[in-house]
């Protein structure tokens, strides 16, 4: 094999480590029975590896599911956090989730999607500024979440932009959260609209804007939204960034239904769960458990969705 | 007409012998019933050197292209024919590192003068390129996309007809224009992306191995075509395939490919540009010969 | 038609020149790519913010409180009066529930990984990644909820060696946390030992190896660096997980390492505090983006290292 310098030698010392690893093992002489004993110990410790995850999801669902089949009925949608665990409800958390994530699409959407045309259709790898942006996408994605959260509370909340714990803090908070996740997915769905395409219609006189618009981005859409949606599926979930952005206040009623939502106290889906998880009496549990199992199938329907979307709408090559 | 090889072959003696030549090439060649082109240049190359980053990957390109007239490139892969093509619509321009030296002239104008707009080279100078890539559209789509994003003015549906009957697709597609280009076979979506390529007006055509991924009956319609669009169009291609460029170009450049010293990094350059039946017939370049006879790949 | 025609009509050199130049030089080109170079900035702009929504406060913190406070003693508690700011507490609150975890990942993890790439087949591996995929995409609240309301009483109940686990404790939220970190140190694993080529494996088969001896004597060897940094991005999402430790590991802060005990983690003390209503400009506010401060740097170090060590197991095989 061609090897450039450095690997080769990498390569071929792995490769060594490796035999003389395997000798000394085999050298060890085991009788076949032995071996074969602890061949199967070994597997089931495998397996038992499986098993401990799928057993806990399966219990988390089920657990959610028993506690909260009581609520779960339309009076749960339909009534708004109170005192009482009997009249507690999580119409608010509803309206809420739906308008953060109004405000995070409308915000993470032409930022993210920006972005990614940015680093794949026009930025030069050479450069060092790209490079500089391309690890810093890297490393916000690995940044706890806690700490957007801080963010949020020292530039959106409060400081500069001072909005108070309203939907559109909210609203921002997350999507700088989620920005580069959908960063990352919009460069792959871009990425995979093949070169000659774009050779095709700049050969044929457009510009390089026209080229993108209308011909990367038309086919490069069923990616975007798969995308989008991914995105929006793990911002639903987020619960730590709006403890500090939108508090656990009390919230009785629901944002509204214009655009003056946007300045409304607010309340979430996670974050009524939390409320109603961290109280001391029992029945309360079963709110949130209800409300847990609303949002999971919540989740689950927009997964699917994308999962389908993808599957309908992805062009072969 | 076969009188003209049989005077040639006559008069140039047997000193280079065609003898060499295979029957197929022969009669190639003896089918052209063509004069040498002459004619106003489109296209004038002197001392083209185009490099990328360091290293040349053509050098000292010196060539004109006749008016309505078919030119080969011919020779190895890897002697930069592509490379040199690519030049000429400015195409060359989205590879970063890519520079070009010397003198590029389309009818008398700096092709690569400051104020040049490329888009408005690309305008008048089309290409095809080896594999067809029609857009995931529908054929009526594809073809008034350039004309679209060109801002030209006219009606569509004449422009995109009139691209159609020149590409000899017309007939076949007349009637389900508004379905999926990827739908067509090889041979048509070629046929498709020359019409898209006509639709801008130009009056060059440029093709890379138009043929290179499509089966032979497809291939001998465009080459069929080409001869059409000759009559209107100025055509350069390149091709590997010889006895094509036997068939259809008037003039013929050969290219041969050096290797430097460390036998690192091939360069190409234009061995012999000449009318194509002198090329295949009685080649001046002994290098010429062994390439065009098949001594040499 | 006509477009056609007339741009053959003889054009001299002079004529050809206007036509190539530029009618108007394309503004709208430049300014659409600014603004997309906007649209990258904007990730830059959310770094610069974290480092001086953090830096700013922080500074003014240890201006008010000695850095030998903050790092050395053992008492947390900054929104008592008289306030102490000795971060140790909650430190070890976070290791502590993140040894749990990973005790937990790592392990079974591997082991997870080492079956999907060793012996699972097409049909099991195309069951079990969705299945690992779901499991890191059930929101952590859901986890929080789990390991408060079903595992804290089973451990109740189950417990046999001596005292009980409290009702807030470091053993469920750290086993629950491990669950949810599984998935990542599974996958990253299993990329990395797929990376290995097979050649590998069929020499060491071909040496009369079972499968058991390669997987774990050839393959996880040589898929080590890939499979560490699985590990440490475990260890980093772990200190920076908050809703599962704030439901279930507790709210006070506590030095200690039995983990029945209640603690609260850095995470949890910055959600709690951050939620209350406190002042901007006060100490207890500014102790939020120190304790922050801390975390962010923690987890930036070890984000780092597991670049490294990502980008030296993809060298070695690409």
């Amino acid at each position: 094999m061609s090897g450039r310098s450095g690997r080769g030698p990498r390569r071929a010392q792995a490769a060594a480590l490796a035999a003389g690893e395997t000798t000394a093992a085999f050298s060890h002489g085991s009788g076949s029975s032995r071996e074969a004993l602890k061949g199967r110990i070994f597997l089931a410790a495998l397996i038992l590896s499986v098993a401990i995850g799928l057993v806990m999801l399966v219990a988390l669902i089920v657990k959610a599911f028993v506690d909260g089949l009581p609520r779960l009925n339309l009076d749960l949608v339909t009534s708004f956090p109170s005192s009482f665990p009997e009249r507690a409800g999580i119409e608010s958390a509803i309206w809420g989730t739906a308008w953060l994530m109004a405000g995070v699409s409308a915000t993470v959407l032409p930022i993210g999607i920006g972005a990614a045309i940015y680093l794949e259709e026009y930025a030069r790898k050479d450069r060092w500024y790209n490079r500089l942006i391309e690890a810093n996408i890297q490393n916000l994605a690995a940044v706890p979440s806690i700490v957007y959260g801080i963010l949020g509370l020292a530039f959106i909340v409060r400081g500069p932009l001072g909005l108070g714990d309203v939907v559109l803090a909210g609203s921002l908070t997350l999507a700088l959260l989620v920005l580069p996740t959908v960063i990352l997915a919009s460069r792959e769905a871009i990425r995979a609209v093949p070169a000659s395409i774009r050779e095709a219609a700049l050969a044929l006189g457009a510009t390089r804007w026209q080229m993108i618009r209308r011909q990367v981005l038309p086919a490069a859409t069923p990616g975007l939204a798969t995308g989008m949606i991914l995105a929006l599926s793990r911002a639903i979930g987020e619960t730590a960034p709006l403890l500090l952005v939108g508090g656990v206040t009390f919230i009785t009623f629901n944002p509204g239904f214009d655009l003056s939502a946007l300045d409304s106290p607010f309340t979430a889906l996670p974050l009524t769960i939390f409320n109603y998880v961290a109280r001391p009496q029992d029945e309360f549990r079963v709110v949130a458990a209800a409300a847990i199992i609303v949002l999971l199938v919540l989740l689950l329907t927009m997964n699917s969705f994308a999962i389908w979307l993808r599957n309908r709408y992805q062009r072969k090559w | 007409m076969p009188e003209r090889m049989t005077d040639i072959e006559q008069d140039e003696g047997t000193a280079r012998g065609s003898s060499a030549l295979g029957p197929e090439l022969q009669i190639a060649v003896g089918s052209r019933d063509h004069d040498p082109v002459v004619g106003e240049a489109v296209f004038d190359l002197s001392g083209v050197t185009v490099s990328y980053g360091d290293v040349p990957a053509v050098r000292d390109i010196g060539l004109d292209i006749r008016e309505r007239s078919i030119t080969a490139l011919i020779g190895p892969s890897g002697c930069g024919k592509s490379t040199l093509l690519r030049c000429l619509n400015r195409m060359n321009d989205l590879i970063p590192s890519a520079t070009v030296e010397g003198d590029i002239r389309y009818h008398g104008a700096d092709l690569y003068a400051d104020n040049v707009d490329p888009v408005q080279v690309r305008k008048l100078i089309g290409m095809v390129f080896q594999k067809p890539n029609p857009f995931p559209k529908s054929i009526y789509d594809n073809v008034a996309f350039g004309p679209r994003v060109l801002g030209m003015k006219g009606s569509m549906d004449e422009i995109v007809e009139t691209a159609l009957r020149r590409a000899a697709l017309w007939e076949e597609v007349k009637d389900r224009l508004k379905a999926n280009a990827f739908g067509m076979s090889g041979g048509q979506q070629q046929r498709l992306c020359i019409a898209r390529a006509l639709a801008t007006g130009p009056d060059v055509l440029l093709m890379d191995e138009p043929c290179s991924a499509l089966d032979p009956i497809s291939t001998g319609r465009i080459e069929d075509l080409m001869l059409e669009l000759r009559d209107k169009y100025t055509i350069v291609i390149v091709t590997h395939n010889m006895q094509q460029a036997a068939r259809v170009s008037d003039r013929t450049a050969f290219f041969t490919v050096e290797l430097d010293e460390g036998e690192m990094h091939r360069t190409g350059r234009v061995v012999e540009f000449d009318d194509t039946q002198k090329i295949f017939t009685t080649p001046a370049d002994p290098r010429t010969e062994a390439y065009v006879t098949g001594k040499v790949g | 038609m006509s477009a056609r025609d007339s741009a053959v009509s003889r054009p001299g050199s002079l004529d050809t020149a206007r036509r190539l130049e530029t009618a108007r030089p394309r503004y709208g080109e430049l300014a659409i790519a600014g603004v997309l170079f906007a649209c990258a900035l904007v990730s830059v702009l959310t770094t610069t913010g974290i480092v001086i929504a953090l830096a700013e406060p922080t500074i003014e913190f240890f201006q008010a409180v000695s850095f030998k406070e903050f790092l050395t003693t053992t008492d947390w508690a900054p929104t008592f009066t008289p306030a102490s700011f000795g971060v140790i507490p909650i430190v070890v609150g976070t290791l502590s529930v993140t040894f749990w975890a990973l005790l937990v990942a790592i392990p079974f993890g591997l082991g997870a990984a080492i079956f999907l790439s060793e012996y699972a087949g097409e049909r099991s591996r195309r069951i079990l990644k969705p299945a690992l995929e779901v499991l890191e995409g059930i929101p952590t609240i859901a986890y929080g909820f789990f390991a408060l309301t079903f595992v804290t009483p089973l451990l109740r109940d189950l417990w046999f060696l001596g005292e009980e686990p409290a009702l807030f404790n470091v053993l469920s939220a750290g086993l629950v946390m491990g669950v949810m970190i599984l998935p990542t140190v599974a996958t990253i694993s299993d990329d990395a030992m797929r990376a290995v080529p097979a050649g590998l494996r069929e020499g060491a088969y071909a040496l009369g190896g079972s499968r058991r001896v390669v997987a774990t004597r050839v393959v996880v060897p040589a898929a080590l660096s890939g499979i560490v940094a699985s590990f440490v991005l475990g260890f980093s999402r772990a200190i920076g997980e908050t809703v599962i430790v704030l439901l279930a590991a507790g709210a006070i802060p506590n030095l200690t390492l039995d983990p029945r005990e209640s603690v609260q983690t850095m995470t949890a003390f910055i959600a709690a505090t951050g939620s209350g209503d406190i002042a901007t400009g006060t100490i207890t506010y500014k102790t939020i983006f120190a304790v922050g401060s801390l975390l962010f740097v923690m987890t930036m170090i070890v984000n780092l290292i597991s670049i490294r060590l990502v980008n030296r197991f993809r060298e070695v095989y690409e």
